[in-house]
């Protein structure tokens, strides 16, 4: 590189071209306009931080805040732990593992906006709908669903997990494949169960793996959009209008629609946010990372 | 790479990208596009997702229109309405030249200037004097411009499906004229077909549409207007009233049915397919529900809206605005104006037009005849009526609750102020008495109230 002259260059040029085309340019852009008012026919007008003090003056930012973060603690308490689950299992399965990774990769591949529209139907709250007539062969429900503001959110976890477990699955199967297996003989050798082996070379073996896919379960959750939108439109009564989905409303909803510059205001905001958390916690976390 | 060429390298990518992003922004003003044969080409919306019956109708009438316009070459584009995605395609120049939007969006089109303005073109039209002056005002600038051409016109309905109420038990030909005879209908349908008895959209500012709606029929108004100064009117007796009743057809009878995140095209779909017994829209909604969904003619029913016995209460209006892109040049919005001229308003005002329009449309087994109020006079209305009778297919005597008592009610304009914020703020309203048996609705209104006046405020 540093005899080369030009010719880095050039060759760096293309790569950078699509870059910063479609990543940067976006970018670049969205800083802008975070501190404009435009319609989009005429020129736009500076505003400096008028966009930031709306969006932060509007009460439907923490509202959406909470739900957002209440989308996370449920996704975390039930989605991060099963995929690792699934794994362990069908890592511990002898024969058949390729059919029972690729079933649990399956919802991966079904188009997300089908597999919404199939989840609709499961949804249906009426007592006839594919999960109230399952549960009321227990004796429960039916319940509401998406109908209501308390059960919207966990459904919607409930179809995040479903749809996003079979990529992690597949993550940490690759993870625990490199785990050593003399590592297992040595336990099993010694006595140690399955939850013993789980505990003691499974998991500290998968602890970097595990980090990341923590962080990008953070970030993906606080990014939450096509369930809400595509499900609820953030109803009932706003109980699952997420940071994201609310950033769709300001730029291109019926109701608050056209409004870039709080869009992209709030957008810089959110990223601000998730820069700050992701760097503290490889901070706090560098310690204890296998690396 | 610690040489010193990074600085230079990271400039060189930093001005590339707002290079780049200065690319994006356009500036104001419009261009002609003119072919090599020296016409302008003006490219014009057809709804998407017609019956191919429908699609055929339309070429043949941009045919008939480029034989009478040699200097003009109409490009049909499918496009429909959409809020969501329509600044973004305005930017990005994929909006057709001439397109339609509802009343309700038209307001806020033009405060933005986000369509042309094209009030001198409109005022050359012969019946520019004529326009209804309640409908015109939905396509005027507060000076009174005309930058929207108004090309359709209804009030509210009560749409039913006559399947159902046979099925209840419940006359086809004689639906409810009050409200709580809308409610024991309702109840009725629920418990005898199992269906939903009355439906209400709730969904991307369709409540707040519809409870306005209620609000009016009701006696009530959502707004008061006095010189400059807007107030909100939310927290009213007849607003309570009209929600009160929602909540005991959802809570007490349990004839709503189970969805409650119903916005105009998911209600519609229902209705059509037989799962809803009543819901509130627009009169003249005849044609979505039978072309793009399928409905069965002989299901369907329209009455006008109850009203309840008030001197304010009223039927909310509504319509359509052919508007112009703000991206054209001038050629181009002339050409546009005639187009708007022949497609949408000779049909309403020249015979020869109308029967042409109505026959083509008759051939290609496309409804002639639903309901719609005068855009122009009553007079050139009623005219244009008999000019096509002969060629009307809808199911006439299954519209008559509703075409014998249309002109009867008073026509009340929507709220002209923030409307689609305000219906914004009402979708949470009912969203909420909709999902939660414990609503409190005073307190609901108030707060919707205050949020309402902020943003009244706020201008």
């Amino acid at each position: 590189m540093r005899h080369g002259g030009l010719a880095p260059l050039v060759f760096l040029l293309p790569m950078v071209l699509v870059f910063g085309l479609f990543s940067w340019g976006p970018i670049v852009q969205s800083v802008v306009m975070s501190v404009q008012r435009t319609n989009m026919v005429t020129g736009a007008e500076f505003v400096g931080l008028d966009n930031f003090a709306q969006v932060l003056a509007d009460p439907l930012l923490w509202t959406a805040v909470r739900n957002t973060l209440w989308f996370a603690v449920l996704a975390l308490v039930f989605g991060y732990p099963i995929p690792l689950v699934v794994a362990v299992l069908i890592n511990e399965v002898r024969r058949r593992r390729g059919l029972f990774s690729a079933l649990a990769y399956l919802p991966v591949v079904v188009p997300p906006v089908v597999a919404v529209l199939l989840w609709k139907f499961f949804f249906d709250a009426g007592p006839n709908g594919v999960f109230n007539t399952l549960l009321g062969a227990v004796g429960i429900g039916p319940l509401r669903w998406l109908q209501d503001a308390d059960t919207a959110m966990p459904s919607l976890v409930l179809e995040a997990t479903w749809a996003a477990a079979g990529s992690t699955v597949i993550i940490y199967l690759a993870a625990l494949a490199a785990v050593p297996p003399e590592l297992y003989e040595a336990a099993e050798i010694d006595g140690a169960s399955i939850r013993r082996k789980v505990w003691h070379v499974t998991l500290p073996n998968l602890r970097g793996v595990l980090l990341v896919t923590f962080i990008l379960q953070i970030i993906g959750t606080a990014q939450v959009f096509l369930e809400p939108f595509l499900f609820t439109g953030g109803g009932p009564a706003n109980a699952t209008t997420t940071v994201l989905l609310l950033i769709y409303d300001y730029a291109f909803a019926d109701s608050l629609g056209g409004d870039y510059g709080a869009a992209t205001a709030l957008s810089l905001m959110l990223a601000a946010v998730l820069a700050v958390f992701s760097a503290l916690y490889f901070r706090l976390t560098r310690s204890w990372s296998t690396s | 790479m610690k040489s010193p060429h990074r600085t230079a390298r990271l400039a060189l990518v930093l001005c590339l990208s707002l290079t780049l992003a200065a690319c994006g922004s356009d500036g104001a003003g419009g261009s002609d596009a003119v072919g090599e044969d020296g016409r302008v080409v003006v490219t014009v919306a057809i709804d998407a997702g017609l019956e191919q019956g429908a699609v055929d109708a339309f070429n043949e009438r941009v045919e008939q229109f480029e034989a009478s316009h040699s200097d003009v070459d109409i490009q049909p584009q499918e496009y429909t309405w959409s809020a969501a995605t329509f600044t973004s395609q305005l930017a990005g120049g994929t909006i057709p030249d001439v397109f339609t939007v509802p009343f309700t969006d038209g307001r806020g089109l033009i405060e933005r200037e986000q369509i042309a303005d094209i009030a001198d073109q409109v005022d050359r039209l012969p019946y520019a004097d004529s326009f209804n002056p309640t409908v015109a005002t939905a396509g005027q600038a507060p000076d009174g411009r005309q930058w929207a051409v108004p090309i359709a016109a209804y009030g509210q309905g009560l749409h039913y499906n006559r399947t159902l109420f046979t099925q209840a038990g419940l006359d086809p030909d004689r639906p409810p004229t009050t409200w709580p005879q809308v409610r024991a209908a309702a109840r009725q349908i629920a418990e005898r077909t199992g269906q939903t008895g009355y439906a209400q959209m709730t969904s991307d500012n369709t409540g707040g549409w519809i409870l306005t709606t209620l609000d009016y029929a009701f006696g009530g108004r959502t707004e008061s207007i006095r010189g400059e100064k807007a107030t909100a009117t939310l927290d009213t007796p007849e607003m309570t009233e009209a929600l009160e009743l929602v909540a005991a057809m959802r809570w007490e009878d349990e004839s709503m049915g189970a969805n409650f995140l119903y916005d105009w095209a998911t209600i519609n779909q229902d209705f059509a397919a037989g799962r809803i017994g009543m819901y509130v829209s627009g009169g003249g909604n005849y044609g979505n529900l039978v072309t793009q969904n399928a409905m069965r003619p002989a299901d369907y029913g329209v009455a006008v809206l109850p009203l309840v016995d008030d001197p304010e209460a009223g039927v909310l209006g509504g319509g359509t605005l052919a508007v112009v892109s703000p991206k054209t040049g001038e050629r181009t919005r002339e050409a546009a104006v005639r187009w708007i001229d022949f497609y949408y308003m000779a049909k309403l005002t020249d015979k020869d037009a109308a029967v042409l329009d109505a026959r083509t449309l008759a051939e290609t087994g496309q409804p002639v005849g639903a309901p719609q109020l005068p855009v122009l006079d009553r007079a050139t209305f009623d005219a244009a009526r008999g000019w096509v009778k002969e060629y009307v297919n809808v199911p006439v005597d299954q519209l008559r609750p509703y075409t014998d008592a249309m002109f009867d009610q008073p026509l009340v304009t929507e709220p002209t102020r923030s409307t689609q914020e305000v219906y914004g703020i009402l979708d949470t309203v009912v969203q909420t008495v909709l999902t939660d048996r414990d609503a409190d609705i005073p307190a609901l209104l108030a707060d919707a109230q205050s949020q309402a006046q902020a943003l009244l405020d706020r201008g």
